[in-house]
């Protein structure tokens, strides 16, 4: 059952995104654009997200996940270095070609040959992820 | 402006609606990186074919419905393939380190008023902000 669950969401996921027009970068980027042809798009989208999400946390309280198991630990607090660069390097490449990783596959059976250099791209940067992050640690304590 | 901001809410919805299905039947985030991620490291077998029939639905059900419910969506992604793959890279190590991007930082993370979620999301805005600003208005290469 949990295949069938994570279809049903990845299903939804992709058809909203499809929807909202985040599949489309000019749309992302546009929204990026303060200083250019702004588009306010995005943050509805971003807003829309938001609701049911709200509610489906307070429905996690006192219970279980359908399947069993549990619900996610509560959100770590610290703030490091990994968040922080990650963050800004992930932003400088949502923004240079108005991907990210939802979109990246939602759009791949229709944003041609780009977006399927994108997405092997992006898979490459995961796997050289972990040595980065480690590169970063040992930054970290040194400095 | 006209209708594009009711087409934004309405698929914001949906995809608020998959991220909590999959948060109340499965009890996991909603995080594209992380579920690709998770794929690429191969860290965690158990939830594998979980992983997988997301990523199917995620790429296959906007396949199969974009002819009846958006036919003329594109993606406009830029023709320089050097800025796609430098782009590409970026995303991938950036929300990996970061542990998540717009979906589990963004969407899963601000709902719950997790400190974290919304600090990234204030970073990656800015970069893509000032990222935009300066390869599209100082350079104009974008």
């Amino acid at each position: 059952m949990r295949a069938v669950f994570a279809f049903f969401a990845g299903s939804l996921f992709g058809i909203g995104l499809l929807i909202s027009g985040m599949t489309d970068t000019t749309k992302v980027q546009g929204w990026l654009d303060v200083f250019g042809n702004w588009d306010p798009t995005l943050a509805f989208v971003m807003g829309g997200a938001i609701l049911p999400m709200l509610v489906a946390w307070q429905l996690t309280r006192n219970r279980a996940p359908l399947v069993g198991g549990q619900f996610p630990a509560p959100p770590r607090v610290e703030l490091d270095r990994r968040l922080i660069v990650g963050s800004v390097l992930f932003g400088v490449g949502w923004g240079l070609a108005g991907l990210c990783p939802g979109p990246a596959m939602a759009s791949l059976g229709y944003g041609g040959v780009g977006g399927v250099i994108f997405l092997i791209a992006m898979i490459a940067g995961m796997f050289a992820a972990p040595k980065l992050g480690a590169q970063l640690d040992r930054m970290a304590n040194a400095a | 402006m006209n209708i594009e901001w009711i087409s934004g809410l309405a698929g914001g919805l949906l995809i608020g609606l998959g991220a909590a299905a999959y948060l109340l039947c499965n009890g996991r985030i909603m995080g594209a990186s992380g579920i690709l991620g998770g794929l690429v490291a191969r860290s965690d077998r158990a939830t594998t074919t979980e992983r997988l029939a997301f990523v199917g639905g995620l790429i296959g059900m906007p396949f199969l419905l974009r002819p009846l419910i958006a036919p003329q969506a594109e993606t406009h992604l830029t023709p320089d393939l050097a800025i796609v793959i430098i782009a590409g890279l970026l995303v991938g190590v950036g929300t990996r380190i970061a542990n998540g991007c717009t979906s589990g930082h963004g969407v899963c993370g601000i709902s719950r008023f997790s400190l974290r979620g919304i600090v990234a999301t204030v970073f990656y805005i800015l970069a893509g902000g000032l990222t935009v600003a300066l390869f599209r208005h100082a350079l104009g290469v974008i």
